[in-house]
Formats: structure tokens, sequence, C-alpha cells
């Protein structure tokens, strides 16, 4: 255990395994719910106290309205569809650009990860080309393809891209030596040793990177659409700034917020069943 | 002990794969291949570096960039170890805080923009502090888990050694999740320097110097030579970044004695 885990901590980016003795379900159930509650009082209260400066005040409501008004806002955009509308092209923009990108970085990562030949001519590149921020190609970009969806789909990809090779590759690698030497000795054959133990030793850090990618498509997603979008949750923020109606940006950041979080959410769950076996494992 | 050497004697096969862009790029431009004004041939990119070079206009530009940059990490980076030391240290402050950071973190970075923009106006100051929410999360994040890490055992010898709460934060704490924290204070380094740029892309003010700005310009005139150039220098300060960052964490953590 002592050796494998040492060739985790070699990877920032793994998920960290918690290992926590599982108490008795009945005490675990509430401390579940003692946790969902406690997690409650701190927005409250910023909320509260937000609603008071509203209220009293405090702030113009220029600069900062109420969540009441928010909130109002925030009905009204749904009433009229302009929110599903917007919600709508931006995902479908993540989801083209993610899975061009993912395809690509998962590519490029296994044929690095395979094939050291392969990664000796190409990883400086790749590593130089990473270190480039998504955002730094924009303007670069906007020039050769123009401002239309291409420009968000390349962008997007390009930024899911980067953390899957990367996760890839270093999943690939990482293989503990030990385990594709003993699958020699039982004479696996290539496809075996992929299968039994290539795969199941890099998924982790791969799905890893699957969920870096989608964040950071999401990040890429809004940034592109601020400066370069007609329609798209981005642009509805940049709309609203631009007439100076605060309501309009806020309820907008909180669907980004909220989409960011689900869509982290359900690569969290899904890594979650896909593993089953690994605690059943230990 | 054979990787080491190896890494030691330079590999030219990474070189392969840029240099065959380049001469495709040179050559493309000599035969025409391509429209001149939208990718200018490698010679123009070169003269442009060289103007800016010769101008002293790369210097401030950079500079400018550089203070912004770091003077966001620093605040960022040292609001982001307090929170996420104490995240780590009060199991209360986990569970009170914990939920509400782990959801914040998942707004895009780029959607504080406008708000910062009608709060603070276009100016160095949102500038600054969008830098420093960026280096916050991944700092705070790294942070947290290091101090979760510190064993209990690392505690009780503490305690037996009659540790005041300060010595327990400067000689235990702090030390032991040094490795995550330094972790986490490189990937906001990472995460500032785009913000860096990001915000100078889009909280634009009128006259103020920097990489972002100028290569903004850049794309305003047309100048797609520019544009190049500056991308390149974006690309290269944030490599050189992040050696001078390995080096820094190589030198924090030597006497931890087991770091290669």
């Amino acid at each position: 255990m002592s050796a494998y885990s040492s060739v985790l901590t070699l990877d920032p980016v793994l998920p960290t395994q918690a290992a926590t003795p599982t108490p008795r379900p009945r005490r675990r159930l509430w401390s579940a719910l003692g946790r969902a509650l406690l997690a409650w009082p701190f927005p409250l209260a910023v909320l509260l106290l937000w609603q008071l400066a509203a209220t009293y005040e405090w702030v113009p409501s220029q600069i900062l309205p109420s969540p009441a008004t928010v909130a109002g806002t925030f009905a009204d955009l749904w009433r009229s569809g302009e929110l599903q509308d917007n919600t709508a092209i931006s995902l479908w923009r993540v989801l083209w650009g993610f899975s061009a990108g993912a395809t690509l970085g998962f590519v490029l990562g296994v044929a690095m990860g395979l094939s050291p030949l392969t990664k000796d001519y190409l990883y400086p590149t790749f590593k130089t080309f990473a270190q480039v921020p998504a955002l730094g190609w924009l303007p670069l970009l906007m020039m050769l393809v123009g401002i239309d969806e291409a420009l968000k789909i390349i962008l997007i990809a390009k930024a899911s891209l980067v953390p899957i090779a990367l996760n890839t590759y270093k999943g690939l690698q990482n293989v503990p030596t030990t385990q594709i030497e003993l699958a020699r000795v039982y004479r696996f054959s290539r496809w075996q040793l992929l299968r039994h133990v290539v795969l199941p030793s890099a998924f982790p850090p791969i799905w890893n990177g699957v969920r870096y990618g989608l964040t950071h498509a999401w990040l890429a997603l809004v940034g592109v659409e601020l400066l370069a979008s007609s329609e798209g949750l981005g642009f509805l923020i940049v709309y609203g700034r631009q007439l100076y109606q605060l309501d309009v940006v806020l309820a907008a950041v909180v669907v980004v917020g909220a989409i960011g979080w689900a869509l982290d959410r359900v690569l969290a769950v899904i890594e979650k069943r896909l593993l089953r076996w690994r605690v059943e494992g230990f | 002990m054979t990787t080491a050497s190896r890494a030691f004697r330079r590999d030219y096969r990474g070189l392969v794969p840029p240099a065959l862009l380049l001469l495709f790029w040179f050559v493309a431009g000599r035969l025409g291949w391509t429209n001149p004004t939208l990718i200018p041939p490698p010679e123009q990119v070169l003269a442009v570096a060289w103007q800016y070079l010769g101008s002293g206009e790369l210097f401030r530009a950079l500079a400018a960039s550089l203070a912004r940059d770091l003077g966001g990490f620093a605040l960022g980076a040292l609001a982001g170890i307090g929170l996420g030391v104490l995240l780590g240290v009060s199991r209360w402050a986990e569970r009170l805080l914990g939920p509400t950071f782990h959801t914040l973190k998942q707004i895009s970075l780029f959607a504080w923009i406008p708000l910062l923009s009608i709060w603070l106006g276009y100016n160095d100051v949102s500038r600054v502090v969008f830098i420093a929410v960026s280096a916050f999360y991944p700092v705070a994040l790294a942070t947290f888990e290091g101090v979760r890490g510190v064993t209990r055992a690392q505690f009780e010898v503490a305690r037996v050694h009659g540790f005041t709460a300060r010595q327990r934060l400067t000689r235990l704490i702090l030390p032991a999740a040094a490795p995550q924290i330094l972790t986490g204070l490189n990937l906001g380094l990472v995460y500032a320097w785009l913000a860096t740029i990001g915000a100078e892309f889009l909280l634009p003010a009128y006259g103020d110097i920097g990489l972002g700005d100028s290569v903004i310009r850049g794309r305003a005139a047309f100048n797609v030579a520019l544009v190049i150039f500056g991308m390149l220098a974006i690309g290269g300060v944030g490599v050189a970044l992040n050696r001078v960052f390995r080096r820094l964490e190589r030198h924090l953590l030597r006497w931890r004695g087991d770091h290669r």
C-alpha cells in the first residue's frame, strides 16, 4: 500500500481517497443530516445581510440590487424563456467543444502514455502549448476564424484537451511496474494487459482529468462568451452589465455557478458508480 | 538513476515538431500559399519583436503585467492559506463555511468580471482583485487538504511538548502541509497569470499598459504579427514563472530530504 500511495502522490491532481472508517449506519445518517443543516447558517446570514443592506439602502440598489429583486428578475427571465434559450446555447457549445477536446486529448494522452517515442517528440511541444492559457489564443483565433461558433468550439476544445491529455498520459505512466511485471509473468496478451491492468489503474486519474477538463471547458465558455458572443449565458451577463442592470448580471451568474456545480456533481456521481469495484477491492 | 542521467543529456527530439511548424510557416509565406495580412511570415513577427524590444515597450508592458500578476497573487495566496488553515484546523469552521466555499468555487471565474467592473470600475484595483480571486481558490483548497493530512500522532507529539497555539501553527501545521500548500501556490500562480491576461482583455482601461493590453490593441489594429508575438511572450512568461516557482519549491522543501 505504501509503495502504491507514493506512486499516487507523484501526481498532484489525483483524487484523494478518504480513508474514513465507516461508522454504524444510524450514526452516519445523523451526522450527514447535521452536516447538511450546518451548511446553511452562513449563506443565509450573508443573504440576510445583503437583503438588509438593500432594504436600508446602505449601498445604492444600482450597485447591489436586493436578493428579492434578483429572484424576481430570475423569474422574469425564466418566464420570457430568455434564460432557458441562452442556457441551452451555452450548454450546446460546451457539449461540442468538450467532446472534441476530450477525444483529441484522450488520443494524445494515450499516444504519449503508451509510446515513449511519441512522448519524446511531442511532450515538450505539448507542455509549452498547455502553458499558454486558452484565453491567450483568443485574439489570434478571432482574427483567423472570426467570432462565429467555430471560435467558441475551438477554444473550449483547447481548454478541455489539456487536462485530459495530461492526466491520461500521467495515469498511464504511473501504472505500477510491479503490476505490469506480474501480468507479464501470467503471459497476458497485449489486450488483456490493457483491459485488466493498465485501464483499471489509470482510470481514476483519467477520470479526474475529464472532471478538470469539463470545469475548464465551462470556464472557457463563459470567458469567450463575455468577449465575443451575441447569445449564451456569458452574453446575458455582458448585456446586463451594459444596461447597468446588475440584477440580470447576478441572476445569470447564479445560473453559471449552478451549472458549473451540477456538471461537476454529475461526473463525481458517475465516478463513484464506476469505481465501486475499487472500494470492494480493499 | 538512469532516467535522471537521461534528463541531464538534453533531448533535442522534442524540438522537432516546433521546428517543422516553423519551417512550414516560413515556406508557406515564401511560396505565397497564405494571405500575408492574415498569416504574416515569421520574419515579420521577428521584426515586430525587434521593434518592441528596442523601444522598451515590451519591458514596460511586461513589468506592468507582472506587477498586477504578483500583487494579485500575493493577496489571493495569503487569503487562501488563511482560509485553508482555518477550514483544516477547525471542524466547526469546515462545517459552517466549507459547503459555501465549495459551491462558490464552481462559479466560473470570468463571471466575476462584470460584477467587479461595476463595483470597482475599470481600473487596476478591479484587475488585481480579480487576479487575487482566481489565485485564492486553488491555494485555499490545497492548504485545506494539506492541513487535513497532518496526522493525529503529529498533533499528539506537539501536545506532549507543550506547544502553544502559535507554535502549533508555525512549527507543525504549516511545515507538515507545506508540500500541498506549495502545489496549491503553483496552481494559483498559473491561474493568476491566466487571470492577468483575462483581466487585461476584459477590463480594458484606456491608456493602460500590459501584455494583454498590447495584444488586444494589436487585434484592434489587425496587426497579426503583434498578436502572435504577444501570445509567444505571454506563453514564455507563463513558462518562466513556473520554472522559477519549481526552483523555489525545491529550495523550500529541501529540509524534507526526500524531494526528487
